[in-house]
């Protein structure tokens, strides 16, 4: 009974709209910034050169800022809104007020953002890189994008704030639950980037003062940039541990340990910013290495959920009779789009996380560091795990939302996405892995490096790189043919929003999982100890500020 | 005899239903390849000067 | 809260394996000196290509140190000074560098000397230049257009 109503609850088609608003931003982001990186892998393969005067450089950061911050944030404020709706029982009029207010302040500021790149006044890649200085709107945009994001992250926090007080002493649904994790988690990462956007590049950018502190820009950044990576994949989580159980007819291995292993993720992500600067002058070498040891203590909520997902697929495939060490495995529902796509995503994992924990390793940074490695890894860890588990969300949540069904043909069509995804980024980052570890370095147009014999070795993986790169670009022209087709045309009907039950429903997860007090009071200590004394070291040390460098090529 | 041989046979059967034997095997394969991978990029760091 | 005693086993496997990793490196790092470049001294980078060292880029022999020799870089937009540079094989290299404008990648393309130059501050890396070859620098930090032009050569030559 429970179940059978369960399956027929609707996301409240005004929230719906909201979901849905996100979304057309997300995947417009994706077919802009996916030509991007087809243009970017045909440029550096060396056979082909942009025409009309572009520069590389500016289309390297149209496809950082679209694919890293405007799809990711977009896509992910979009379905985590939904999700609460979905299981909480609505939002408010006054949280669906505050979502649309996000919402719009988020897209005001990525058009001002997208503006200043395009009239090549803020080719600076997203990750800023001062003592280069892009055009204030730039700086203005992008605080717009967070702040918005922050609004937008208050509805869900303010839906589920409801449903507490509206049910004492029950632990809260858990989707809902990891919703706001995340947004927690985000909320408390971007304070840094927010904090060198308002204090150091804007009125720096803005003429009121005339140097910037550029290493404690750095720090600010990657004390965002490392929970931004992590609040982009938290929601793949989410499917993985609460949502595909459903799909393949299972149950949620362990309610109370995926609450856990969310809790692990918003104290451990955060003060490890550190490992994006291992190689950097001016911060000491302990303290480099202690948030070495804090980032290997955020792998651990990784492992419990590679044992939980394994554990949720053996359960359901041996109550359907499979037998042997690996006989589950043949009974997974290979055919339903809804679970292979993000399948995928989950088997490529497996390479991205020990690609991590190499680049995390300290010294052994060295042999990686700036290489194309690294952009390697993040197409596996962003471009792989998490957003094929996003395409794998929107082809049942996107007709669940627009009132339709996902097609037997769209369904196959999904699938075939699936594959040529995996096929494309095979070829791309597996020679992007490749080339890295032989010295190419990432960021970089096609170059000879003067006839360098090293620099020839790299070619090959280069057109490679091309290769995957155009197979990812058929992959994302069938993502947006599924997206418009489940948006405008897909048949009438009902397509199920899957959430899964816990396989022991005794269980009830421990209450101080919802103890606010204590994980914010935990994870701003260990915050403040990983960086309290290293930063006061950065500004005390500092050398003399650096006025502003605008070096890339301008119309 | 042919008692205890059906005995058996519902054992391993019930066994079976919730052994999770296979996800531990998973698992640890996953865990051999970041081994093998970290073993290989460490052997690279110290080979290089 | 109840965990699996397969689960159990394999988080104690799985940190197990975390903590060797931890202590390879560490070790490494602190007792054996492979700490990655951290250099904490600063400069003022306008005047800094006027100081020494950095007013005489190249290779310099030097005494009563750890190292036999001291290889110094002046990276700035889009070049390094030197633009080439022999170095004895064998030689133990204290490879001194900073930059005069925008952040610098400095990565000798297959060797484990890869380190962020910043404005203000200075980068060292000491190795022992073991095996002979042609080694490209190359720039692996974005600094504008010509950041693929950006390129020098250290030769290690018998």
């Amino acid at each position: 009974m429970v179940t059978s109503t369960a399956a027929k609850v609707k996301v409240d088609p005004r929230d719906a709209k909201l979901s849905m608003a996100h979304f057309f931003v997300a995947f417009s982001a994706l077919a802009l910034g996916g030509l991007m990186g087809l243009l970017q892998t045909l440029v550096r393969s060396g056979k082909w050169e942009l025409p009309w005067g572009i520069d590389y450089y500016q289309i390297l950061t149209v496809h950082g800022v679209l694919m890293g911050l405007v799809l990711t944030t977009f896509f992910i404020m979009g379905f985590q809104y939904a999700a609460v709706s979905r299981t909480t029982g609505g939002h408010s009029n006054a949280a669906r007020r505050t979502g649309w207010i996000g919402f719009w302040v988020m897209l005001v500021g990525t058009l001002m953002a997208a503006t200043m790149v395009l009239l090549k006044e803020a080719s600076v890649l997203y990750t800023f890189y001062a003592p280069l200085k892009a055009h204030w709107i730039f700086y203005l945009g992008l605080t717009f994008v967070i702040v918005g994001s922050w609004i937008d992250g208050a509805a869900q926090i303010m839906t589920y704030a409801r449903w507490r007080r509206n049910n004492p002493g029950k632990p809260s649904p858990l989707l809902s639950f990891m919703a706001v994790i995340n947004t927690v988690m985000w909320i408390i990462a971007t304070l840094g980037v927010a904090a060198t956007v308002l204090f150091q590049l804007l009125p720096w950018s803005l003429g009121l003062v005339p140097t910037v502190n550029v290493l404690v820009s750095r720090t600010l950044f990657w004390y965002f940039g490392h929970p931004l990576v992590y609040f982009w994949l938290l929601p793949a989580y989410m499917c993985w541990y609460a949502i595909i159980p459903k799909i393949i007819g299972g149950k949620i291995f362990s309610d109370s340990l995926a609450r856990l292993s969310f809790i692990l993720f918003l104290l451990f992500s955060i003060p490890v910013g550190f490992h994006h600067q291992l190689t950097e002058p001016g911060i000491d070498p302990a303290w480099k290495f202690f948030q070495v040891i804090l980032t290997f203590m955020v792998v651990i909520p990784s492992l419990m959920t590679a044992f939980s997902l394994f554990a949720t697929f053996e359960r359901y495939g041996r109550s359907k009779g499979a037998r042997g060490l690996f006989g589950w495995f043949k009974v997974l529902p290979w055919g339903d789009a809804r679970f292979i796509v993000p399948f995928i995503g989950m088997a490529a994992f497996i390479p991205a996380g020990a690609g991590g924990i190499i680049n995390a390793s300290n010294q052994m940074d060295q042999v990686v560091h700036n290489t194309i490695w690294i952009t390697g890894h993040f197409h596996l860890t962003a471009a792989t795990s998490v957003v094929l588990t996003f395409f794998g969300i929107s082809y049942w949540l996107v007709p669940h939302l627009t009132g339709r069904k996902l097609t037997k043909a769209m369904n196959k069509l999904a699938i075939i996405q699936g594959w040529v995804w995996f096929i494309g980024m095979a070829f791309m980052s597996g020679a992007m892995h490749f080339q890295g570890l032989l010295g190419g370095p990432r960021r970089s147009a096609f170059s000879t490096y003067g006839g360098s014999e090293q620099a020839a070795e790299w070619i090959p993986y280069q057109i490679a790189q091309a290769v995957g790169g155009t197979i990812l670009f058929l992959g994302i022209i069938l993502v947006l043919i599924i997206f418009v087709n489940l948006a405008f045309f897909a048949p009438k009907g009902e397509e199920e929003f899957p959430v899964a039950e816990a396989e022991n429903l005794e269980e009830k997860a421990p209450m101080v999982f919802e103890n606010w007090k204590l994980w914010l009071g935990i994870a701003a200590a260990l915050i403040l100890f990983a960086y309290t004394i290293p930063f006061i070291d950065i500004i005390q040390n500092a050398p003399p500020g650096s006025k502003g460098f605008q070096t890339w090529s301008k119309w | 005899m042919a008692k205890t041989e059906l005995n058996t046979k519902q054992k391993t059967e019930i066994d079976d239903r919730s052994s999770l034997k296979g996800t531990l095997a998973s698992v640890f394969f996953l865990g051999i390849f970041i081994i093998v991978t970290w073993v290989s990029v460490y052997y690279l760091f110290v080979d290089r000067f | 809260m109840h965990m699996h005693k397969l689960e159990r086993i394999w988080l104690i496997f799985g940190t197990s394996c975390l903590v060797i990793f931890l202590t390879v490196i560490g070790v490494s790092a602190f007792y054996l000196g492979n700490k990655p470049p951290s250099c904490l001294t600063t400069v003022n980078p306008e005047t800094v290509g006027q100081e020494k060292p950095f007013n005489e880029p190249g290779l310099h022999k030097v005494d009563g140190k750890d190292w036999e020799y001291e290889l110094v870089f002046v990276a700035s937009t889009f070049s390094y000074s030197p633009a080439q540079v022999e170095v004895p094989l064998g030689a133990k290299v204290k490879v001194i560098a900073t930059t005069k404008d925008v952040i610098h990648g400095f990565e000798v393309a297959g060797t484990n000397i890869n380190m962020m130059l910043e404005p203000g501050y200075i980068s060292e890396y000491t190795t022992t230049f073991n095996k002979a070859g042609e080694y490209l620098i190359v720039c692996n930090e974005y600094c504008g257009a010509g950041h693929h032009l950006m390129y020098s050569k250290i030769e290690v030559v018998k």
